[in-house]
């Protein structure tokens, strides 16, 4: 059917951000990554940003986030970002400097980099997204992998006894001495979205204010390779990874509080 | 009563996911299942009169493809 026009004065209270390129993205439907890309983006265009940015993607399904944002951007190799990012910041100390990484990149291959990143205190944002497996390549055991889940490579589920068991990355990385804000968000519904948002923008301001590492771990969907539509998805996020993944603040400095948003 | 809001998706971007649609408080976002973006996918539209322009669709989309609208309410003289 056709929606009348509205007709009286109107004006438009949300647009796509500026921050974000104009492109079509190639993350399957409904995949999160395309959320967390967006709050990001109109983070950067709040706080007036885009022309100090600079991005570090990763590898994994978001290894072209370069082609989608709207500022400066290069690429790392797997795992690496955290060690590009510090090389980045150090040399440019008046750019906010970002990584964005999946679970296999972050948590697996990459641990020894961003562990080291945190503890030596650098001042970068990690932007982790967990959504329990290696998405890009077709959807293997990652070390965010549930207990019991099955993925390509856990055809049976995932056995504790033999894969071990899966690491909660905010909560390690908090009892690092150099980590100034470590929290795990969530993107499946409006109010986490929102949330999740105001603290990607808190990261920000903590790197600004040069207190030091942070990290916003976002729990995520992968319909694809879970096999499931971005609905399912949304409600197995919601019943099956917050009972393991508390949302929660892990590590927050306490200059933190005088960050007003 | 409630503000009167409206959206335009960008059907270029749109993949048809239906995150706004399961969110929207007032249900009046569908697919349109009788036609078909370029990239294939049927494109989310308002389907009905309610929309308050409360901006939470736009808040779900992966795809940054809604634009929301919302009235001005006149203040009285
Ligand atoms: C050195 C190296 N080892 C392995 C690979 C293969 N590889 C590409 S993406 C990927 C995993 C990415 O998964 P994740 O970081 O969880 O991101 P997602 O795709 O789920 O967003 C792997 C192992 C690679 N590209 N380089
Ligand atoms: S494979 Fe999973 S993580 Fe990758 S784009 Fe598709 S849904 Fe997103
Ligand atoms: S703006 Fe609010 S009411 Fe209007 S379509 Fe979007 S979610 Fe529904
Ligand atoms: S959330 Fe965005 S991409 Fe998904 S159906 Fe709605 S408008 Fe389309």
């Amino acid at each position: 059917m056709t929606v009348p026009e509205l007709d009286s004065e109107q004006v438009a209270v949300y647009q796509r951000p500026d921050a974000l390129s104009d492109t079509n993205t190639h993350y399957c439907p409904g995949c999160t990554h395309g959320v967390a890309h967006r709050l990001i983006a109109e983070v950067v265009d709040e706080m007036g940003l885009r022309e100090r940015m600079i991005g570090v993607a990763s590898v994994g399904c978001s290894v072209f986030a370069y082609n989608y944002f709207d500022f400066d951007f290069v690429q790392s190799p797997h795992g690496r970002a955290p060690a590009m990012a510090t090389g980045i910041k150090r040399v440019l100390p008046d750019r906010i400097v970002l990584t964005y990484q999946g679970d296999g990149d972050l948590a697996s291959i990459g641990m020894a980099e961003v562990v080291h990143a945190a503890a030596r205190g650098e001042n970068i944002t990690c932007i982790f997204i967990n959504n329990t497996n290696y998405g890009m390549t077709g959807g293997q055991m990652a070390p965010t992998t549930l207990p019991g889940q099955k993925t390509t490579s856990s055809p049976n589920g995932r056995d504790v006894e033999v894969n071990g068991y899966p690491i909660r990355t905010a909560e390690l990385l908090s009892k690092l001495d150099g980590a100034s804000y470590v929290v795990r968000r969530s993107l499946h519904d409006p109010k986490n979205i929102r949330l999740a948002k105001k603290a990607i923008r808190t990261a920000f301001e903590v790197q600004k204010r040069g207190l030091g590492f942070s990290m916003v771990e976002l729990l995520s969907i992968c319909p694809t390779n879970w096999g499931m539509t971005p609905r399912q998805a949304i409600q197995w996020l919601e019943e099956k990874m917050i009972p393991f993944y508390a949302l929660g603040d892990y590590k927050v400095n306490p200059s933190v509080a005088d960050i007003k948003i | 009563m409630p503000p009167k809001g409206r959206i335009e998706v960008n059907e270029d971007l749109c993949k048809g996911c239906e995150l706004c649609v399961m969110n929207c408080p007032q249900e009046v976002i569908a697919l349109n299942m009788e036609r078909m973006t370029k990239r294939g996918y049927h494109p989310a539209e308002l389907a009905k009169p309610g929309c308050t322009g409360c901006g939470i669709c736009a808040t779900m989309c992966p795809e940054a493809a809604i634009t929301v609208y919302r009235e001005v309410i006149q203040k009285p003289a």
